[in-house]
């Protein structure tokens, strides 16, 4: 198996990803998009590490994994309160921050 | 006293001021102050005057005693003898320096300023004490010696002047002195038109006066002296015409202050001043500034007008001219000081005519002698009207026969009027034979006659005046006596002068002193002919003069032979047209007045009124209203609308590029992530292109 | 070989499918389902690997709980449950292009860098490959050389807990 597959299959995904975190309305969705670039980023450590024959980089991966998991909770905390407040989970309406 | 000649000039100077300041509190008014001033400088200028005789003795190598040798000889000294050069005694102080120019002030004493000294004084010192008795009880009799020591200052600054500047300071100093004292009573409008008549038309004179200073100036290779001007005058340097030019325009100033025709109208007018000063300055010392003018500066004239020549000159024909109408002139008078006025204009006539021929020496002399006898006569004029006639000068109306109560004025003023007719011995005829001699022997015959015709009238106007005043019935209405000792005491010392003057200079008795002491010996005099007395002409003359007298006295005596005269311009058409131009004294009085002052007062000053009114205004008014329009126009377009325009967009272009900015910071995320991933994007291109 | 590489590739296609159904998708249940896809996939992806625990631990947490946490998190935050109106805002085509343009640099940079480089699979490099994978090689490396992270992010973890209860506190 060439390296170069795995990277690129995961520089696409990332790609998408970047789409979708600029491109949904929904909160939710810029989420799902996020961890869609975790994902691929974590597809690149793995095939780092067996290319290396590094264990590292699946440690590594481990630790994404988890840190993601922590970010999409507070993630979703943050979406619920801006639903609470706006009533409406789309993300155009925050815009408190406008000069 | 020659080196500190200026002290003689001084002192007048500073009886001026202290007769101002403090002549009115003085006893006898300020006159002591003036009289002491002026006695002093005549005794200082007597010193002068043997110092510098002593001077010429020493330069020619001749002792003292020399002269009298001469005595009886018949013989002029020769032309060898006065080779040596008798330089004149100069001191100047830097008045003022301008770059390459230095004006200087001081003394130049020579023969001539000797002389003049010695006249000047004398006859100021005769008219100060003069005047104690004549201006007794006048309104403003301390002013009147106030500016009497003014004049006399003025006319010695102008007399040492070693330069031609210090001599125009002088000389328009003494014409405005002249201004003050003819209008001494200007509560008559008559004498404030006199005064202003006088002034301005010298001061018309003064015009070619002042051209001529600058052109001789630059003639002289840029220097005033004069003794370096006459020098260089002679050798003829920068060629003959500018100094003919130079010699024109100072002969202009001459006839406007020494009286010559055209210029001389202001004289008998100028008589309406009080009689000493009358006697003082247009008689002996004033009018004479002109011919002094011409006798310092003589090389500028003789290179000029061509002396040496013969035939004519500008200078000779002018002063020929004045000789006869000024005697013409005096025929028509019945005011005795117009008679002597235009008498003095006919003397100067013959001083300026002798300059113009080359006789240097006789004009000089004449000048001597004419201002013992005319300011005698003058005098004696005054002594009449204030003893005889009760101040009024009027021959037919209110004199006649005073000789039996006036003799000593009546003798002086006999002695007087030969002198002036140019009787033997007395002066008169010395200096008078000395210039037609001169005429005759330079090749200026025709003047030569013209002076003889101007003796003869001489003699037959004065005869006139001295019958009509002396002799006869008395007309007045008064009580005439002898005039006070002030008064005849000068008239008898002045008949004394005019008695021996002339033999200072009696060539037929081979004395010439005068000429010896006072003619010039050096490069900047010219070899002017020295005349031989020729006893033919002499007894010419004489005998003119005698006759003359003897037509005059037929005439008023009433002899049978010329009554066919008597009233002959009342009938003869002819005959009254000709009195009648005379008495109009030729019609000049209305040409300048009418016709010159008039054209310039209408026409010419409406004209410059409207150049002023709508050139010159026009100009500043248009520069004020094209400033205004101006500050209009910077403000609507510079300050308006680029200034404020300039501030007012940055403003707005501000605001609005800050309105393009501000979509920028929506407050959304996305979008900023947006701009986020993009600028990494280009980034890691860049490092991937360039790194 | 062949297998693994064939397997790769129709993962990736179904990956790559899902990932832009995921972008694109106009129901966000649906987006939710096509990034299990994904997961799901990329779970398959480390086992061709050799990374085996990698891979379960990939499913349990992600799929097992965060796929779970978003459905709830929909669920929350959709009163209404049905349409969605359009979950598309006004940026699409330039966020479009500079996903193309990332995705043509990095692609461009790592075909560049990497070549045709190859994970070994057979012989002694795969034997090694292999052996990286093993549960015991990556519990030693945890626990021996990245103990301290690991505390860390337990602390972490703690932390996420307890923030994302503070802020989704009513009160």
């Amino acid at each position: 198996m060439i390296l170069n597959q795995f990277l690129v299959l995961a520089a696409v995904l990332f790609c998408i990803g970047v789409y979708g975190v600029l491109a949904r309305r929904n909160g939710v969705l810029v989420l799902m998009s996020v961890e869609l670039m975790l994902n691929a980023v974590n597809i690149n450590l793995v095939a780092f590490s067996a290319y290396l024959h590094a264990a590292a980089g699946q440690v590594f991966a481990l630790f994404v994994i988890t840190i993601a998991a922590a970010e999409v909770g507070v993630g979703l905390a943050i979406v619920l309160l801006i639903y609470r407040n706006l009533h409406s989970p789309d993300l155009d309406r925050v815009e408190q921050l406008k000069g | 006293m020659l080196d500190y000649a200026w002290i003689i000039v001084a002192v007048p100077v500073l009886s001026f001021f202290l007769i101002l300041f403090f002549g009115k509190k003085m006893p006898k008014h300020g006159s002591e102050i003036g009289i002491t001033a002026v006695g002093a400088s005549f005794v200082m200028s007597c010193v002068a005057a043997v110092q510098w005789i002593q001077r010429v003795e020493d330069a020619t190598g001749k002792g003292a005693g020399e002269a009298l040798k001469a005595f009886g000889k018949g013989i002029i000294p020769t032309a060898t003898e006065h080779e040596a050069i008798v330089t004149p005694v100069i001191h100047t102080v830097t008045w003022w320096r301008n770059g390459f120019l230095t004006f200087t002030a001081g003394t130049s004493i020579d023969g001539l300023a000797v002389m003049m000294l010695f006249v000047v004084t004398l006859i100021s010192l005769l008219v100060h004490i003069y005047s104690t008795a004549y201006m007794h009880d006048d309104v403003r009799y301390t002013y009147f010696y106030a500016a009497l020591s003014l004049f006399t200052a003025s006319m010695l600054t102008l007399v040492v002047a070693p330069n031609t500047l210090q001599l125009l300071v002088g000389w328009e100093l003494v014409g405005l002195c002249s201004f003050m004292l003819i209008g001494h009573w200007w509560e008559e409008k008559a004498n404030t038109n006199a005064a202003l008549k006088a002034f301005l038309t010298t001061r018309t004179g003064d015009i070619g006066l002042m051209i001529g200073v600058i052109v001789t100036f630059f003639a002289a290779n840029r220097t005033f002296d004069i003794q370096r001007m006459n020098t260089l005058a002679l050798e003829g340097v920068n060629g003959h015409t500018i100094w003919l030019v130079g010699a024109s325009c100072l002969l202009i100033g001459i006839i406007g202050k020494s009286g010559q025709f055209p210029l001389h109208t202001w004289l008998p007018d100028a008589m309406a001043g009080p009689t000493p000063v009358s006697a003082l300055i247009h008689a002996a010392t004033m009018v004479v500034a002109g011919v002094y003018l011409g006798a310092r500066v003589y090389g500028v004239f003789w290179q000029g007008f061509s002396i040496a020549d013969g035939g004519v000159n500008p200078m000779a024909a002018i002063g020929a001219i004045t000789i006869i109408i000024g005697a013409a002139l005096a025929f028509v008078q019945d005011d005795i000081k117009k008679v002597l006025a235009y008498s003095t204009i006919s003397q100067l006539g013959y001083m300026v005519m002798g300059l113009g021929v080359g006789a240097w020496v006789g004009a000089v002399f004449h000048l001597f002698t004419h201002a013992f006898f005319e300011a005698l006569l003058f005098l004696g004029a005054g002594s009449v009207s204030h003893s005889g006639s009760h101040h009024s000068f009027d021959m037919k109306k209110d004199m006649g026969g005073l000789r039996k109560f006036m003799p000593i004025t009546f003798w002086t003023f006999m002695i007087g009027s030969l002198a002036l007719a140019g009787v033997f011995p007395l002066a008169g005829f010395w200096s008078k034979d000395e210039i037609l001699a001169t005429a005759g022997q330079s090749g200026y015959e025709i003047f030569m006659v013209v002076g003889l015709v101007g003796a003869f009238l001489t003699a037959a106007y004065m005869t006139r005046c001295v019958w009509l005043t002396f002799f006869g019935e008395y007309r007045g209405h008064h009580h005439p006596h002898e005039s006070p000792k002030a008064i005849t005491g000068p008239l008898i010392v002045l008949a004394g002068f005019s008695i021996v003057a002339g033999l200072a200079n009696a060539s037929a008795f081979g004395i010439e002193k005068f000429k010896e002491y006072v003619e010039p010996h050096g490069p900047w005099f010219p070899h002017v002919v020295q005349p031989d007395f020729d006893i033919g002409l002499a007894a010419i003359s004489f005998a003119i003069v005698v006759v003359a007298i003897g037509i005059g006295l037929f005439f008023w005596l009433d002899r049978k032979e010329l009554r066919g005269l008597k009233g002959l311009t009342a009938r003869s058409g002819a005959a009254k047209a000709g009195h009648g131009f005379l008495v109009n004294k030729y019609y000049l009085d209305h040409l300048y007045e009418g016709v010159v002052v008039a054209g310039i007062k209408g026409p010419i000053a409406r004209a410059s009124y409207w150049v002023n009114m709508h050139v010159i205004d026009g100009v500043v008014n248009s520069v004020g209203k094209g400033s205004a329009a101006l500050g209009r126009l910077t403000y609507r377009y510079v300050d308006r609308d680029v200034v404020d325009g300039a501030v007012n967009g940055l403003a707005r272009e501000t605001d609005q590029a800050g309105g393009l900015l501000r979509p920028l910071q929506s407050g959304r995320l996305q979008r900023y992530a947006l701009f986020l991933f993009a600028s990494v994007g280009l980034i890691a291109l860049a490092i991937a292109i360039f790194g | 070989m062949v297998a693994q590489n064939v397997v790769f590739w129709i993962l990736a296609v179904a990956m790559v499918l899902a990932a832009i159904g995921v972008v694109r998708s106009q129901n966000v249940v649906h987006a939710a389902l096509y990034l299990v896809v994904v997961m799901a996939g990329a779970a398959a992806q480390y086992i061709l690997l050799a990374a085996e625990f990698v891979a379960w631990v990939q499913v349990i947490i992600y799929i097992g709980a965060v796929i779970i946490l978003f459905l709830f998190g929909i669920m929350l935050t959709r009163a209404p449950m049905g349409g969605d109106g359009d979950l598309d805002n006004d940026q699409r085509w330039p966020a479009a292009v500079v996903g193309l343009f990332l995705a043509g640099v990095l692609a461009s940079l790592l075909i560049d860098a990497f070549g045709d480089k190859e994970v070994a699979i057979s012989g002694a490099k795969g034997a090694e490959t292999l052996a990286t994978g093993k549960s015991a090689t990556i519990a030693d490396l945890i626990f021996r050389s990245y103990v301290v992270p690991f505390e860390i992010v337990s602390i972490l973890l703690l932390a996420a807990l307890v923030g994302a209860v503070v802020i989704a506190r009513r009160d």
